[in-house]
């Protein structure tokens, strides 16, 4: 018989080794998946590996679809070290690519515009972010809900509005006017999609790492996060620390959208985001909200995402094998967590 | 006194987490009618023992006994069934439900219904057996912490148990509610239950046990076959393996009032309100604040750290008045804060050591620059202070939590003391501590007050109140009822304060 005894401490080759645990377990229990659509599992997976990280382009792929996760788990990172709950990523998102395609449609020179652009996305996927931030702190609605509720009212929004004033008036199609050429992300790799919103990403994370581990305000949220009671006795304004962290958090998740109007589609359309806001909340888990670890979460997934399409047109199993490995991986994720607080222990049987 | 077949009995039993030998060989037996005290310094091995034997860890080595017979214990389940409970220090009960339905959590009922009328029937027997009676259809957010310890008794008792550990239940009482506890306990003795005692009181288990079993680095240090002839001194000496001798205060110097509190009243809240309390301290004067917890001192803690702003009064730190409350500008004044609750307000458990450490100061120039933290000068500042104050850990990055109770508080302590407050405030500051932490701590204020530091000690302990304080105020219902120099105190006399009987003047 086994059972569960605490931990004392967690040492720190765990936190490279759950993640691989998590997709390790994951890969195997879809497996089982793969074996009932009538496919190779060595195959499927073999497929999936060569379409998405077997050679430069596939590469290339993975981190353009990347990039946006990226971001959306960034966003998720800081916020959950809080304990900030914001599973609205994706509304923010949305809000993002709204704010940059309006920008993006006014002509200026290049440079000027993807600077605008990024900074209307920003300010309003943070503008989101605040809504449910400010719901908890004045009047203690939980976050959870709230934020994950705008997504809905945010989807919908963007749908109305490319239902209407933005609609195509010349072809008729819900997708809104695309930006000015002279706003299309500059491409760095000729003959790829890899944009300068991929290399924005990649700088992020560093960049948010930094802000967690050795800033003030990254030690007020972390404390916060763990801590509210004790923050509070030690002068620091719980309040105001929710509130920065949901518009950094709101602000990363705004910037995913501002890549793929920019770097990919150059206009807004209803399924401008397969759900990258939701992902994030995958790659955050699975980078133990270290900003770090998000970039090979993020890549991870992407090429989940990218080498699903190929392994589907290949092998014949459905595509939407990369949304059941995803939510396969979070869970998997979840429950390794459970060795950081508790280690199995061998015992004998029961009388 | 003749010993009858032990109702349980451990053998051997070993524990070791990585390295550290929690226990090594203990053997350990309580008989019917019982009262076996378990005594030993903060990590002596005392809670993983008894987590041994109610199944929340599996021994390395070892066996149990119940009646004769080995059994395993591996959840808190088969202890219960094996006739063990335990009363942690740290209560188990659903805050929202009755006091019946806490009791009936886990109870198979008949056919999927509860069975109210037979619970309702028993908890009045017990009542009426051990004199724990409670009000089964009060919520337990209602009650006092004394009275959720007593529903946490019966909760054992309700479930059969025949072995009753309590991990220092009288940490949490004011001194009536501890003649009330002992009471009871020998009540159950003597119908023939044992029970396990967990304490540092010693006085408390020389008055209450009838044998001891005293554990030092996890291996049993002596056995006391009656505490009740045996000196405090000796029982230290085998906790601690030397002798301790309590810290002298030497004489009165006071200076100028450093804190004063001019009819500071609070709004209603959760908890006792204050009405009208004025106090002063003095620079180098150390005031006591007694009373039985719930009369207002949480919140007299609260207003004097800036936590919670009164509604009428002023409040002065060194001449100057406070015009806005909150913790950082109490602490810019120079208060200094040792919190009641290390683990809730004072500490971040699962980050490591030197972020709590530098917690309140994180924001000031000896840390951080431009929004910048200074890694290099926090983790200094951990590691001096844990050299200077001898806090066993790792090192600074360590989980705070993983660090024992009168650690954290001596980190707690250097992280305040480093900055040479004007004032200090403590709360219960060494409740749950060992003889030689709590020693090492009331050393500390002393050569605070030494220093011409002014100490506010709020606390249930008269003993060491009494030990402590240059004066003694007390609180009743949100007030202060009296002040007494603690030349003309004892604790007859505060105890008597501490029920409202004198004051109201």
């Amino acid at each position: 018989m086994f059972r569960l005894e605490a931990r004392t401490s967690t040492p720190a080759w765990f936190n490279l080794a759950l993640p691989l645990l998590a997709i390790g377990a994951t890969l195997i229990l879809c497996s089982g998946l793969i074996a009932l659509a009538g496919a190779g599992v060595v195959e499927a997976y073999g497929v999936m590996f060569s379409a998405s990280l077997g050679d430069s382009y596939a590469i290339t792929e993975t981190l353009v679809r990347a990039a946006p996760m990226i971001f959306t788990g960034l966003a998720v990172a800081v916020a959950f070290r809080a304990k900030f709950w914001n599973i609205g990523a994706e509304g923010q998102l949305l809000a993002g690519a709204v704010a940059s395609c309006a920008v993006g449609a006014i002509p200026m020179p290049g440079p000027l515009a993807m600077l605008l652009m990024a900074l209307a996305g920003a300010a309003a996927g943070a503008a989101v972010a605040l809504i449910p931030a400010t719901l908890r702190v004045k009047f203690r609605v939980d976050d959870v809900v709230s934020s994950l509720l705008l997504n809905s009212v945010f989807f919908y929004a963007l749908m109305a509005l490319i239902e209407g004033p933005w609609k195509d008036s010349f072809s008729g199609y819900p997708i809104s006017p695309p930006i000015e050429d002279t706003a299309n992300f500059p491409v760095l790799l000729e003959g790829t999609r890899l944009h300068l919103g991929v290399v924005a990403a990649l700088v992020a994370a560093p960049v948010i790492w930094f802000v967690v581990a050795r800033t003030t305000l990254g030690f007020r949220i972390r404390v916060t996060g763990e801590n509210p009671e004790a923050a509070r006795y030690g002068g620091i304004n719980v309040e105001r620390v929710l509130i920065s962290t949901a518009l950094l958090s709101g602000a990363l998740a705004g910037l995913a959208g501002v890549g793929e109007v920019g770097g990919v589609h150059f206009q807004v359309m209803s399924d401008i985001s397969p759900g990258y806001g939701y992902s994030g909340i995958v790659v955050a888990m699975l980078a133990r909200l270290n900003p770090l670890g998000v970039v090979p979460a993020a890549i991870f997934l992407a090429a989940v995402m990218t080498g699903a399409e190929a392994m589907s047109r290949a092998t014949g199993v459905p595509a939407f094998l990369s949304d059941v490995i995803q939510g396969t991986a979070l869970l998997a994720m979840l429950a390794a967590l459970l060795f950081t607080a508790y280690r199995i222990r061998r015992v004998g049987a029961t009388k | 006194m003749s010993t009858p077949a032990p109702l349980i009995e451990m053998r051997g039993i070993s524990k070791s987490f990585g390295a550290v030998k929690a226990n090594e060989a203990v053997d350990l037996s309580v008989a019917p009618g019982e009262i076996l005290g378990l005594l030993g310094e903060n990590g002596a091995g005392k809670t993983t023992l008894m987590n041994v034997l109610f199944g929340a860890y599996a021994p390395d080595a070892g066996e149990i006994l119940v009646q004769g017979r080995s059994v395993a214990i591996n959840s808190s389940a088969d202890a219960l069934a094996a006739g063990i409970g335990m009363v942690h220090q740290h209560f188990h009960l659903a805050p929202r439900l009755s006091v019946l339905e806490n009791l009936l959590i886990g109870i198979p009922g008949r056919s999927g219904r509860i069975d109210r009328a037979g619970g309702l029937a028993r908890l009045a027997e017990i009542g009426r057996q051990h004199g724990l009676t409670l009000d089964p259809d009060l919520p337990v957010s209602a009650l006092s912490v004394g009275e959720q310890q007593r529903l946490e008794i019966v909760k054992a008792l309700f479930r059969g148990a025949r072995l009753l550990i309590l991990d220092e239940p009288t940490a949490v009482l004011a001194p009536t509610e501890v003649d009330g506890l002992f009471s009871a306990l020998r009540s159950m003795a003597a119908q023939g239950l044992g029970i396990i005692f967990i304490s540092h009181k010693l006085n408390e288990v020389r008055a209450l046990t009838h044998r001891c079993v005293v554990l030092r680095h996890g291996r049993v240090a002596g056995r006391v076959d009656a505490p009740a002839s045996t000196t405090s001194s000796e029982m230290a000496r085998l906790m601690c393996g030397h002798e301790i001798v309590p810290p002298a205060r030497g004489p009165s110097m006071p200076g100028a009032a450093v804190l004063t509190l001019d009819g500071i009243s609070t709004s209603h809240h959760s908890g006792m309100a204050l009405r009208d309390v004025s106090l002063s301290v003095r620079g180098g004067e150390i005031l006591g604040i007694a009373g039985v917890s719930g009369n207002g001192q949480r919140a007299l803690a609260e207003v004097i750290s800036g936590v919670r702003a009164p509604d009428a009064g002023k409040m002065t730190i060194a001449g100057k008045t406070v015009s806005r409350f909150s913790p950082s500008t109490v602490q810019a004044l120079g208060l200094g804060r040792i919190p009641e609750d290390r683990m809730t307000t004072g500490l971040v458990t699962n980050l490591p050591l030197a972020d709590s450490m530098v917690l309140p100061r994180i924001g000031t120039a000896a840390f951080s620059r431009n929004g910048l933290i200074k890694p290099d000068a926090i983790r200094a500042f951990a590691e001096a202070q844990i050299k200077a104050y001898d806090i066993r850990c790792p090192g600074p990055m360590t989980r705070a939590g993983a660090l024992s109770g009168g650690n954290l508080q001596k980190a707690l302590l250097a992280r305040e003391l480093a900055f040479d407050p004007k004032v200090l405030i403590v709360s219960q500051p060494t409740r749950g501590l060992d003889i030689g932490a709590a020693r090492f701590i009331h050393e500390k204020f002393l050569d605070m007050r030494a220093k011409g530091c002014s100490i506010i000690v709020i606390g249930e302990d008269l003993e060491e109140l009494l030990m402590l304080s240059d004066r003694i105020a007390v609180m009743y219902e949100g007030r202060i009822v009296g002040t007494l120099d603690s030349a003309d105190a004892s604790i007859a006399r505060l105890g008597l304060m501490m029920t409202g009987a004198e004051g109201h003047a």
